[in-house]
């Protein structure tokens, strides 16, 4: 046993200096293509959860972008050339994004990577791109600390075009205080996520500085079915709002337990919430009053969005959600990037990236940040007799 | 003093369903010695079958709640035929592990045919609350506390009092005398877990109506719990799985109560430990032990 694990490690030693040197060989490949002759497309990566327990989201964002790219090859591409996907299905597994991610930059040559969908997922790919200086662009990996290290510091080739988590609760907060004019929240989270942990931090930060009280801080566990005991605790502190950062399979049990014991007061969450699920678990009438960030909302009619909603209708034959839009989005970043590069060669794309100012999605216009987050609004969505409606965009 | 009487209220609401589920439990392990941990995925599977009676095929509440009992006690009967008869002689480990396998593959197995997803039930229960001052009770905590109740009588009765119910408790004095005096241990045991599963079947149907959410895991701790309410009050004993079924509701109720709503579970195996420990039994256990 201990030969064998020597063995495999001297094999993975090995594999990391062939990583290398095929780098080295590979980073000038493509922009000595350019050079010689124009017609080479550019080849972007795709490393997405096509399979496995979060396949939903990465098949959601590849929908978007093979959309935008579409569009994009239609109209001469970028700098003249067409884009090329190359997709890979990382099966929704954190050692899995990191291999797919070797081989779309050992083997295919691709200039960026698009993905993974979750934080967990593009963490596993962070490590290959950042040894292979390659960028990589997550539209959804909402984690923190996706683009900044535990240290701190930036990790230069990774950028996201989502909101952080901690940008969440800080803009519920802002929305409960100001919007909703309350001064007394109670928290419910769910102790077995990070996620929740990390909206719920955030909130309750935001909320203090701005002179709100929170009441009482309850914890629940994910699965559970029975949440009266945790309720009745909340209501007998009598808070105007509750602020319950979770995912839909418990939000909705909890505010259909929290309307049958009569706590009738607002409650606010984030795009954990974005199912429809959720209104089929707590039923229309019980989610009048639940608000909740969101990436984007189909019920937006500015023109961009209803101009996406219709391309995207023709092609796929539904309505486009949240995913659809980030990926839509994330495609058309990149391609903005590759254009004001001048060139398709990894290093020029990600010093395009970081230069990005104002640019326009239909998730929002977007900057990014020193920390490699983009600066832009987040939609409020109010549910009315089940029914999601867009409340307000509110800008950063 | 209000909240307290609320949270009694919850509690009460809570311990119904691991009575519910606990009654059939201590059934099975009253008569043949088995802790069947294949119940609590009977009872998931009843819910199942009483979500597909509800949407597919548009069936009203007692329809349904019968379809699913009838479904589950002809699976609880080929359960006990092809994986436990085998083994009935066998050591009482060989037992307890075909239980747990045959418990993982129910889970697993619903779990390749129906998803892993959550499912709603759709409403076939109107939700009244009825307000007592601040107090406030929901209808289907009182339908779900008459129903236990009355479950707990009727299978006291049958055992009791019928000519089955005789033949259960001889089997489970001794097999083999009640099998010279004629009684067919087969059939006995047989029926045994017909009405342990038929009972599971409707604590699914129940517990889908009343949390409207159901899931191929859903077996999984209630089924745990269950039996830490079966253990406190003997187990075996009819009452006394009711009795702990509510106790261990309100004791996990009011855990959360007092603000450690993350440690019930741990309260709740803490109990087991310490009944195990201190009073084997159980609570109703102390007389002549009187299997049921």
């Amino acid at each position: 046993m201990r030969k064998l694990s020597l063995v495999l490690a001297m094999v993975l030693v090995l594999s990391l200096f062939v990583g290398c040197s095929s780098q080295q060989a590979a980073a000038p490949a493509p922009s000595a293509n350019a050079t010689e002759s124009d017609k080479g497309a550019i080849k972007v990566g795709l490393n997405y959860e096509l399979s496995g327990n979060v396949a939903t989201y990465g098949q959601g964002l590849t929908e978007g972008i093979e959309l935008a790219v579409e569009e994009i090859n239609s109209k001469d591409g970028v700098l003249g050339k067409q884009v090329e996907l190359v997709k890979a299905d990382n099966k929704s597994d954190n050692a899995e994004a990191a291999n797919v991610a070797t081989k779309l930059i050992t083997r295919d040559k691709v200039v960026a990577i698009l993905g993974p969908a979750t934080s967990g997922n593009t963490k596993g790919a962070i490590p290959v791109a950042t040894q292979h200086k390659v960028p990589l662009i997550s539209a959804s990996a909402t984690a923190d600390d996706v683009t900044v290290d535990s240290n701190g510091n930036v990790r230069e080739f990774i950028f996201k075009t989502c909101f952080s988590d901690s940008f969440q609760g800080f803009i519920m907060a802002n929305f409960a205080f100001e919007d909703l004019k309350v001064k007394n929240a109670a928290i419910l989270m769910d102790n077995t996520s990070d996620y929740s942990k990390g909206l719920t931090a955030s909130f309750k930060e935001r909320f203090e500085s701005l002179g709100g009280t929170v009441v009482t801080e309850q914890a629940y566990q994910a699965k559970e079915k029975d949440f009266r005991a945790v309720l009745t605790n909340i209501k007998s502190a009598n808070p105007e709002v509750l602020y319950l950062p979770g995912y839909y399979e418990e939000v909705g049990l909890i505010v259909k337990q929290a309307r049958e014991l009569g706590l009738n007061v607002p409650v606010l969450g984030g795009d954990g919430y974005d199912s429809p699920k959720l209104t089929e678990l707590a039923g229309n009438e019980a989610l009048n009053g639940v608000y909740f960030t969101n990436h984007y909302s189909s019920m937006d009619d500015s023109p961009e969005v209803v101009k996406f909603k219709e391309a995207f209708n023709s092609k796929y034959g539904k309505d486009p959600d949240a995913f659809n839009a980030l990926g839509y989005d994330l495609a058309y970043f990149l391609a903005d990037a590759i254009e004001r590069a001048g060139e398709a060669e990894p290093l020029k794309i990600k010093d395009a990236l970081e230069a990005t100012k104002n640019f326009q999605g239909i998730t929002g216009t977007l900057s990014v940040d020193e920390n490699h987050n983009p600066v832009k609004a987040i939609t409020i969505i109010e549910m009315k007799d089940g029914v999601q409606t867009f409340l307000k965009k509110q800008q950063p | 003093m209000e909240q307290v009487l609320q949270q009694l209220i919850n509690g009460i609401s809570l311990g119904s369903i691991y009575a519910l589920i606990a009654l059939g439990y201590t059934m099975v392990y009253g008569i043949i010695n088995l802790i069947n941990f294949a119940h609590g995925d009977i009872y998931m599977i009843g819910a199942y079958i009483g979500f597909a009676c509800t949407t597919f095929l548009g069936m009203s509440f007692i329809p349904a709640l019968i379809v699913s009992m009838i479904s589950t006690a002809v699976l609880g009967v080929i359960v006990e035929k092809v994986a436990y008869k085998p083994i009935r002689k066998s050591t009482r480990i060989a037992a307890l592990i075909t239980a747990i396998s045959v418990s993982l593959f129910l889970e697993y197995g619903m779990m390749y045919f129906v998803k892993p997803e959550t499912r709603t039930f759709p409403e076939v229960l109107s939700s009244k609350n009825i307000t007592l001052g601040n107090l406030i009770v929901n209808n289907k905590d009182i339908y779900i506390v008459i129903i236990t109740v009355v479950m707990m009588l009727v299978l006291q009765y049958v055992i009791h009092k019928t000519k089955i119910g005789m033949a259960m408790r001889a089997t489970s004095m001794d097999s083999e005398a009640a099998q010279l005096m004629g009684i067919s241990v087969d059939n006995t045991i047989s029926t045994t877990f017909a009405i342990g599963s038929c009972l599971a079947g409707a604590a699914g149907v129940l517990v889908g109506v009343y949390y409207n959410s159901i899931d191929p895991l859903m077996g999984m701790m209630p089924g745990i719990k269950a039996f830490i309410a079966a253990v406190i009050g003997g187990i075996g004993i009819i009452p006394g799985a009711m009795f702990g079924g509510y106790l261990l509701g309100i004791t996990e109720t009011m855990v959360s109560a007092y603000g450690y709503s993350l440690y019930k579970d741990a309260v709740a195996f803490a109990i087991l430990i310490f009944m195990l420990l201190i009073k084997p039994k159980g609570l109703f256990g102390k007389n002549v032990r009187e299997k049921v």
